[in-house]
């Protein structure tokens, strides 16, 4: 292009004055990307969710059991392929704040149901004939650098007096789903129904089921519940999605707060770069002037003042960019646990890139159309 | 000699435009910050206030939260004749209580949230004496009603008084509201001990914590060391303001955290916002400056001029975004409790202390982007920038 020397020049003009837009353009679109990010962790569990999976749990409450019989009763509804029972372990590593999900699980069909989630053959079989065995998420053994062969011990105060109960780490699963959850602990089901008081053995927390169609999963729900209405166990089957979903409106208002804060960011923004493109054409009125004069049109000048904006936008926006990817996956690692795992997305790129585009557009639309209307004679006289 | 204030003042003024970008950049800042700091204080403040100094809660050793926790009602009666438990005519102030959640939908999305029900024993007003009952009565022992927190009612579908809802197994009338003052007990449900329990498939000999109010807060550490060391029983005994803010402790690191990171991003670039605005102003006033300068005003004196022109933006900027915050001040929101799964009502909670904080914060943001101009201003040499256009 044969003006882009012109419009480098004027870039470069004020030196500390280009930095500065560019430097808090990349903060912004920095901020707002990792804001985008952490939204995104918030709701992902429900977006990851298999459409051909439901939980049944008890309509009393979340923590409530149910008997493990219910088990074969549903297996045997029309529709349903594999059947997995799940309990609530609730133990504790080390220090209370390590939390992370405990799942005791059902060695049989837990691979056939969540089947995502993925661990090498020879260390599922490992697993499977230790009754002390326990998978733990790749993200969770990372986070207590733990390696296949340790042993993990949790106290737990749940049944009855609190114990300390060892496993050895057989394998570690990891989740195809880019983003899914790599925090569990899994254990065995075996292991744990010896351990608890009686009252609890032949109890399962809760069901996840997998169906032969997603279209059925309306039906063979009301057929699950109906089947236990009016039961001491009543049941409430839900998708997955619709399961965590619940979870994460529970968590509060996280999306809106978000939303708030990169709309403040925003805000900000187009008008730090809107004033500082405005500050940049009003000093150089003159030079414009002279450029109309010599027969430049209006609408070249427009160009020639969108053009400078937008090169500062997509700079700052590029390096604002280029620090949300390196910097999100090391916040991501030191707030493990206290998170869920924080996955850029090439959407959320995108939509920075877009965001980038518009302020600068914005930004200089402004003082583009004031220096396209601007009379040449008034522009010139002036000092 | 210093450069008389005013001069700043009518400066500013009459570059308004270009110093709202620095006002609004530190006040976004300031309000971010503030907003967050006052969400995490809000959930702490109402947790916290849920305990009492003069309360011990008693739970399984080991247990960390209620929801883990297990006595029976053997241990029940060993605790109740421990010392430092204050007695009423009718016993020993000690509440053994069911903890469970149900799922009720929120009235605001209609989606389920898990509220908090919990079995009490009958002299619980007693024992949390900053609980009264609002509206209706107390629920009568042994009979399926129940009494809902002034937060609950406002917030779950159908927990109005003299409505009828199923929980558990059992369908109970709702006889009473209570007042919490704001603690997380707002957000709950109570009903008998002796029937929420049951209600749920729980065994009625079973509970999840007990809380005994105690002569004096003094007496904490003889009930504990009995406790602790009574060889039929293998409890914790804390003190229940300790409990409750160790409860807090998730959810509030949490939004500390991300609130403290977005707010120190933001503050690099209202930084960069202020420098750019105070660099401008240096450019435009060369010749003042320089003319200053002339009349005999040191350097030191431009400097100090201009940084107090941009504490006086950060100052400007700061009070703005507090009293953009402000109205949050008091409003509820609610959010789910990471360590018991209960959905806990609570309110932005902006005090005094907060917004001098956030004012703080500004300040610092201006002195930042003021001194690297001020000292350019000094430093410009004086016979150039007068002979400038």
């Amino acid at each position: 292009m044969k003006f882009s020397r012109l419009i480098f020049a004027n870039l470069f003009r004020k030196k500390i004055r280009l930095l500065l837009t560019i430097g808090s353009f990349a903060i912004a679109l920095f901020l707002f990307t990792f804001l985008a990010v952490v939204r995104s962790a918030f709701s992902r569990g429900t977006d990851l969710a298999g459409a051909d999976r439901l939980v049944v749990i008890n309509r009393v409450g979340l923590i409530n059991t149910m008997p493990l019989a219910y088990g074969d009763k549903i297996r045997q509804i029309h529709g349903v392929k594999f059947v997995t029972h799940n309990n609530w372990f609730g133990g504790v590593y080390q220090d209370e704040k390590n939390f992370f999900p405990q799942f005791v699980i059902d060695p049989e069909n837990q691979r056939q149901v969540m089947t995502e989630m993925r661990v090498p053959d020879d260390q599922w079989k490992n697993f499977a004939s230790d009754r002390q065995g326990a998978i733990a998420g790749r993200n969770l053994a990372k986070r207590f650098h733990w390696k296949v062969g340790d042993r993990i011990p949790l106290q737990n105060a749940l049944y009855g007096p609190t114990k300390t109960w060892e496993f050895n780490l057989d394998g570690i699963y990891t989740n195809d789903k880019e983003g899914g959850d790599e925090s569990q602990f899994w254990l065995q089901w075996n292991y744990f129904y010896e351990n608890v008081p009686t009252v609890i053995k032949g109890q399962a927390g809760w069901w996840v089921l997998k169906l032969d169609s997603p279209d059925d999963a309306v039906r063979v729900g009301r057929t699950i519940d109906s089947n236990f209405a009016n039961s001491s166990y009543e049941t409430k089957t839900e998708t997955e999605s619709a399961f965590q979903a619940s979870f994460a409106k529970q968590l509060g208002n996280i999306q809106l707060l978000i939303t708030t804060i990169g709309s403040v960011v925003f805000f900000t923004l187009l008008l730090v770069t809107g004033n500082t493109m405005a500050i940049s054409i009003r000093e150089r009125t003159g030079e414009l002037a002279v450029l109309k004069a010599i027969g430049f049109s209006g609408r070249f000048v427009l160009f020639f003042v969108l053009a400078e904006s937008l090169v500062i936008a997509l700079i700052g926006g590029l390096i604002g960019l280029g620090l949300a990817i390196l910097a999100i996956p090391v916040v991501g690692a030191n707030l493990n646990g206290l998170l869920p795992p924080l996955l850029l997305s090439a959407t959320a790129l995108g939509m920075g890139v877009v965001l980038a585009v518009f302020v600068g557009v914005a930004s200089g639309l402004l003082p583009g159309i004031g220096a396209m209307r601007l009379r040449v004679v008034d522009a010139l006289r002036r000092v | 000699m210093a450069i008389p204030l005013i001069y700043n003042f009518r400066s500013v003024k009459s570059r308004w435009a270009s110093a709202i970008v620095a006002v609004v950049g530190i006040g976004g800042t300031v309000g971010v910050f503030v907003a967050m700091l006052s969400l995490a204080r809000g959930f702490k403040a109402t947790l916290v206030s849920s305990g009492s100094p003069d309360n011990a809660i008693i739970m399984r050793a080991g247990a960390t939260s209620e929801m883990t926790g297990g006595v029976t009602i053997d241990t029940l009666k060993v605790i109740q004749d421990e010392p430092g438990i204050a007695r009423s005519a009718d016993g020993p102030l000690v509440t053994a209580e069911v903890v469970l959640v149900a799922p009720i939908p929120l009235i605001s999305t209609g989606t389920d949230a898990n509220v908090e029900v919990r079995g009490v024993s009958k002299n619980v007003l007693e024992i949390r004496k900053n609980i009264k009952i609002a509206e209706g009565r107390m629920f009568t022992p042994g009979l399926a009603e129940i009494v809902v927190g002034k937060n609950a009612t406002a917030s779950y579908a159908g927990l109005t008084l003299g409505n009828t809802i199923s929980l558990g197994s059992v369908r109970w009338k709702i006889v009473g509201i209570f007042d919490a003052g704001g603690s997380a007990f707002d957000s709950d449900v109570w009903g008998d001990a002796h029937l929420i329990g049951p209600a749920f498939n729980r065994p009625d000999i079973y509970f999840q914590s007990i809380t005994a109010h105690l002569t004096s807060p003094a007496a904490f550490q003889q009930l504990k060391d009995a406790a602790t060391t009574d060889p039929r029983l293998n409890v914790d005994v804390t003190r229940e303001i300790d409990y409750y803010s160790k409860q807090s402790s998730r959810l509030t690191t949490l939004i500390t955290v991300l609130g403290g990171l977005v707010a120190a991003v933001m503050a690099i670039g209202a930084v960069f916002g202020a420098l750019n605005t105070m660099y401008s102003a240096v450019a435009e006033r060369g010749r003042e400056i320089a003319t200053m300068r002339a009349l005999g005003f040191g350097g030191p004196s431009v400097v100090f001029s201009f940084v107090v022109e941009a504490l006086f933006i950060a100052f400007v900027g700061g009070l703005v975004g507090c009293v953009a915050v402000l109205p949050l001040n008091g409003l509820t929101t609610g959010a789910m409790n990471l360590q018991t799964f209960s959905h806990v009502a609570f309110a932005f909670r902006i005090s005094p202390e907060l917004l001098v904080k956030g004012i703080v914060f500004a300040l610092s943001m201006g002195l930042v982007g003021g001194f690297l101009p001020a000292l350019r201003a000094a430093r410009m040499p004086v016979a150039t920038a007068l002979r400038e256009l």
